[in-house]
C-alpha cells in the first residue's frame, strides 16, 4: 500500500496536498461522458445546452468528485476511505481552472476504528467554490 | 408535483460486472496517472487483487442501465428542470477489476423546500458484489424546480 499515514501523526488542521487541474476542456468532458456512461447532452453539445438556455455545456458534477477522489486517495489509501459526501453548490464551465483542497477538521475513534473527517472542495481561480463535502478515512 | 408517495419505492436489482479496460478509461478521464489505477501487475504490486475502481467509480455503473434516467421520469420528474444537487458513497468492502456488482435503488427520502417551489429527491442504492458481501451504499440527490 501507499504511504502508512498514521492517526496519532495527523493534526486537526492540517491541509492535504492540494489537486491543482488544467482548465476544463469539451476534450475532457467528452472523454468522461464515455468513460462514466453519464451520457447527458448537457455536458457534450452545446446545441443542447443553447436550447435549454444556458450558454455552453458544463462539466460533471461527478468528474469534479473524482478529482476530489484522487486527491483524498493521494493522501490515504483508497480502501481507508469509509464514507464521502459533496454538495453541488455552483456549475464548473469549460476553460476554469480547478482546484481541489483538502483539511483535517475532526480526529474521532467510533466502531474500533480511528478515523478522521477531511472537509473538501473544489473551486476556480477566483476562489468561487463548486463542490463542497467531506471523507472520513480510517488510519492505523 | 413529486409527492412524498415515492418514498421508500424500490427498483429491479440489475448487476453489471467491473472491467479492467473500462477502469483504465475512467482513470484517463478523471486525469488519474498512478500505475496501481491503470496497471495490473502494479495493483497487485501495491496490494490489490485486480485493479481498483477508483471511489466515484460504482456511481457511473450506476448509470449502466439501458435508461439511467427512467425512475426520474418514473417519478415525473422533468429532468430539464433537475439538478444533481448533492452525492454520497459509504464504502464497506473494496471493488475491483472482475467484481460483479449488483445495484438495488430504492427512494430514500422527498422532502419539499422554499414553499414547495424545490424538491429535493435522494435516491439510495445498495452495492453488492458476487460475494454477496456489500461493498458501498450510493445516495444520489436531486433538487427539481417546480414548474
Amino acid at each position: 500500500m501507499a504511504n502508512e499515514r498514521r492517526f496519532d501523526e495527523v493534526a486537526v488542521g492540517e491541509t492535504l496536498p492540494p489537486l491543482a487541474l488544467e482548465p476544463v476542456t469539451r476534450a475532457t468532458l467528452a472523454l468522461y461522458a464515455g468513460a462514466s456512461g453519464d451520457h447527458n447532452p448537457i455536458h457534450i453539445d452545446i446545441d443542447y445546452a443553447r436550447a435549454a438556455g444556458l450558454p455552453d455545456v458544463f462539466a460533471h458534477g461527478l468528474l469534479s468528485m473524482a478529482w476530489l477522489g484522487r486527491m483524498l486517495t493521494a493522501w490515504a489509501p483508497q480502501p481507508a476511505l469509509r464514507e464521502f459526501n459533496v454538495r453541488f453548490t455552483a456549475i464548473t464551465r469549460v476553460g476554469e481552472r480547478i482546484r481541489c483542497d483538502g483539511r483535517v477538521v475532526e480526529k474521532v475513534e467510533k466502531d474500533g476504528e480511528r478515523l478522521v473527517r477531511v472537509a473538501v472542495e473544489t473551486a476556480n481561480e477566483a476562489g468561487e467554490v463548486k463542490l463542497a463535502g467531506d471523507a472520513w478515512i480510517a488510519l492505523p | 408535483m413529486v409527492g412524498s408517495a415515492l418514498v421508500g419505492r424500490t427498483y429491479a436489482p440489475y448487476s453489471a460486472t467491473v472491467e479492467a479496460g473500462r477502469l483504465r478509461l475512467f482513470a484517463k478521464a478523471i486525469g488519474e496517472t498512478r500505475p496501481e489505477y491503470v496497471d495490473e501487475d502494479a495493483a497487485r504490486a501495491a496490494g490489490h487483487p485486480g485493479l481498483p475502481a477508483p471511489p466515484t467509480f460504482v456511481a457511473c455503473l450506476a448509470m449502466e442501465v439501458p435508461d439511467p434516467f427512467a425512475w426520474l421520469r418514473e417519478a415525473e420528474v422533468d429532468v430539464a428542470r433537475m439538478l444533481h444537487a448533492a452525492q454520497g458513497f459509504r464504502y464497506f468492502a473494496p471493488v475491483h477489476a472482475g467484481d460483479r456488482l449488483t445495484f438495488a435503488a430504492r427512494i430514500d427520502r422527498v422532502t419539499a423546500k422554499k414553499g414547495g417551489t424545490l424538491t429535493f429527491i435522494v435516491r439510495a442504492t445498495e452495492v453488492t458484489n458476487q460475494h454477496g458481501a456489500r461493498v458501498a451504499q450510493v445516495r444520489t440527490t436531486v433538487v427539481v424546480r417546480e414548474a
